[in-house]
């Protein structure tokens, strides 16, 4: 294989005509890779917190996603139940072994049934966090690790997001940022999702339709915890 | 895949007096354009950041070997491989050879055209692998043993009765008599079919839109949620990518991706773009175990520094087919490859040879809409010149095209003999052709004649009226 690696890269050198790149460029190129910068970033979400929230909110309703937004976190767990009776599922949901998630008053929803860990292929729906919100396009950034698997992202039908709303940024770029304080500069998490709307397919006749193998039906409760992150 | 593009012409005919072809092919005329014209007003720097993706790209591919090589290192300190195959061959080798060290029966597939190009499937089956395709498009497409006929709609030459009748066909384990007359009833029975698929695979193979040289990262951008279904269930994934889809850094992906969907189907961004990073961590509850990148150059590495470098610039967002009137008369199998439409054109003869594809370039009217949307702003109709160009030198096109084209040089290079013919010839035609205005027949141009009238000359050259016009425009500004 390693013999296969420099005969592509030699064929790539001798079309660029020269060798390796010289000290110079090397530097240079080394600089860009280690300290990313935004190119070009539309204006559309460079705007207050307050409005982003907003943006957020209608870019996911155009994108056939369905929002409610919550004063504060202590009200998801009847949101979850009263999303799951007005949508006719059954009261079960798969949700993400995360604390934050574990500590809400689920005592208050005694028809509820609460199981954690990844999808299983009879999952109806799953209730997860995110990393964050971008509003520009009312996108869904999900990194997975322990607290957060992928699959519950895509197996079951419905799927239910708790997004805070200090987790809400303007542009992707901005998101980028957070990711790496988070992980850490040049690392990533296995995988970051970004999630912008239902699953949807326009493979018949150019019909858009919902739910072709992935969640059918994309519910965000919108939490503001905007004080208690102040505080 | 066997190509079919030597016989374009023949395609091309029997495209046209297909009905069915046609009644599909409404679709995507209406459909595809509107969509991205829309998308495109509502993003007032939509154009700035074209200007930006190409020069993004142009920055990489000038220094393809450093990201390549900063790439793998990325990936191999995330736990991932990269396999490097200089050919099709090669890379259809490396795949079957991991899924032969794994004892993988099933396997899926997430949309990638790539594959296509290497004729993996067709390689898979041959090994006794069950291959399962899980895109909608691609999945009624190997039902039906059929190649795409267009890079993101694969299935976009179809009517809903076919698929109709396609499923009917092999979902024989249904209850005959129920309803299947509406997309929305056949999304619902492939999702169900391919659910099992998903979860009884072995391995998940994959395309990659993007690789990111800072992070070791591979990106698909899917709208169906199939490709990550494809590349979590399993206890391998294989991503399959060509060397042009690195890029420098995840900001660099970003503004691709601002144009790419909205090139591609006029949204604003697809469902799931999903970034991966090696194979599962000790303390992930779920994904691969095992992560690997099949880096393919199988003609790349030709195509840079020379005539077709800009073409390595795509990002495979269908744009240019979209609003290629070739492509809407003729659909994307006439084509006879992987690649339809003028991105194809361009490509096509690179990876297969002119001998093969050189009639491609002119399947184009130079009408330049396809350069005109391009998000990379890649110069198909130079670049498709550039393909004419070497057909004729290298003798491939017809005598009459050949001596047409030589007496017009010769002409062309005399410029008081060229003004001298073209007004003779401009006078005896108007002369003619004076009772009807037009002419049903002419020699030398029935290719023409045959389908539409030419219409006949007033009697002077363009050249003529031109001086008239300039003289009498200087005489109106003296007078002034
Ligand atoms: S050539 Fe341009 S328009 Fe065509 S598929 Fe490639 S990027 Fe899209």
């Amino acid at each position: 294989m390693s013999s296969s690696k420099q005969q592509i890269l030699a064929a790539v050198r001798r079309s660029l005509r020269r060798e390796q790149p010289d000290e110079a460029t090397r530097a240079e190129l080394e600089q860009r890779l280690g300290a990313p910068h935004a190119n070009l970033v539309p204006q559309r979400a460079q705007v207050s917190h307050a409005e982003q929230l907003d943006m957020m909110e209608s870019m996911l309703k155009e994108l056939s996603a369905t929002v409610v937004r919550l004063d504060s976190e202590a009200q998801v767990p009847q949101a979850v139940a009263d999303y799951l009776k007005n949508e006719n599922l059954p009261p079960q949901v798969r949700m993400a072994p995360r604390d934050d998630l574990r500590q809400l008053p689920w005592d208050g929803q005694p028809l509820l049934e609460i199981a954690e860990g990844i999808a299983a292929a009879e999952d109806a729906t799953s209730v997860t966090g995110a990393f964050a919100g971008i509003a520009e396009t009312g996108t869904l950034m999900m990194a997975s690790g322990p607290e957060a698997p992928v699959t519950l992202n895509f197996l079951p039908e419905n799927h239910v997001v708790v997004l805070r709303a200090s987790q809400v940024t303007g542009t992707y770029e901005e998101a980028w940022v957070r990711l790496r304080q988070e992980v850490g500069p040049g690392k990533m998490p296995r995988a970051v999702n970004m999630i912008t709307g239902p699953s949807r397919t326009g493979d018949i006749e150019q019909t858009i339709l919902l739910g072709a193998h992935g969640p059918r039906r994309l519910h965000v409760l919108l939490v503001d915890d905007r004080d208690t992150a102040a505080g | 895949m066997q190509s079919t593009s030597h016989a374009f012409k023949d395609n091309a005919r029997a495209a046209l007096a297909n009905q069915t072809l046609q009644k599909a092919m409404k679709h995507v005329k209406s459909g595809f354009i509107d969509k991205r014209a829309k998308a495109r007003a509502r993003l007032p720097e939509f154009d700035a950041l074209r200007d930006e993706a190409r020069d993004i790209k142009n920055h990489t591919l000038a220094n393809l070997d450093f990201y390549l090589e900063r790439y793998e290192e990325k990936v191999t300190a995330s736990g991932g491989e990269v396999h490097w195959t200089a050919t099709a061959e090669d890379a259809v080798k490396a795949v079957l050879d991991i899924c032969r060290r794994v004892d993988a029966k099933v396997v899926t597939k997430g949309k990638s055209m790539i594959s296509e190009e290497i004729a993996l499937n067709q390689a898979m089956e041959d090994a006794g692998l069950d291959v399962v395709e899980t895109d909608l498009g691609e999945y009624i497409i190997q039902l039906r043993k059929e190649p795409p006929s267009h890079i993101i709609a694969p299935a976009v030459h179809l009517t809903k009765e076919q698929v109709e009748a396609d499923f009917r066909h092999h979902h024989q384990e249904l209850p005959s008599e129920r309803q299947l007359s509406e997309p929305v009833q056949l999304v619902a029975e492939a999702r169900q079919m391919l659910r099992r698929r998903f979860l009884e695979a072995d391995v998940g193979i994959t395309g990659a839109n993007f690789l990111v040289a800072e992070t070791g990262t591979s990106i698909i951008v899917t709208n169906e949620g199939n490709g990550d279904l494809t590349q979590t269930l399993p206890r391998v994934h294989i991503v399959v990518a060509s060397l042009e889809k690195v890029v420098p850094n995840l900001e660099d992906a970003t503004t691709i991706l601002r144009v790419l969907a909205r090139s591609a189907t006029g949204q604003e961004f697809s469902s799931y773009t999903t970034l991966s990073t090696g194979p599962r961590r000790p303390e992930d509850l779920d994904g691969p175990e095992e992560y690997h990148v099949i880096l393919l150059d199988n003609g790349r590495s030709n195509m840079l520094g020379g005539d077709f470098q800009d073409m390595l610039r795509c990002i495979r967002c269908g744009a240019c087919m979209n609003h290629c009137p070739v492509y809407h008369a003729v659909g994307g199998h006439a084509y006879g490859w992987v690649y339809p439409g003028p991105m194809g054109s361009v490509l096509t003869p690179n990876l297969i040879g002119v001998d093969e594809a050189g009639h491609l370039p002119n399947a184009s009217t130079f009408c330049g809409r396809c350069e005109a949307v391009c998000p990379m702003r890649i110069p198909l109709p130079k670049m498709m010149r550039h393909w004419r160009e070497r057909e004729f030198e290298r003798h491939l096109s017809p005598p009459a095209v050949r001596i047409g084209l030589g007496l017009w040089a010769f002409l062309a290079r005399r410029p008081k003999l060229y003004h001298f013919v073209t007004g003779w010839q401009a006078r005896l035609l108007a002369r003619f052709g004076r009772a009807r205005g037009r002419f049903d027949a002419l020699p030398l141009a029935r290719g023409w004649t045959k389908h539409r009238d030419f219409p006949a000359p007033e009697g002077k050259t363009f050249q003529q009226l031109w001086a008239e016009r300039q003289e009498s425009q200087a005489k109106g500004k003296s007078a002034s």
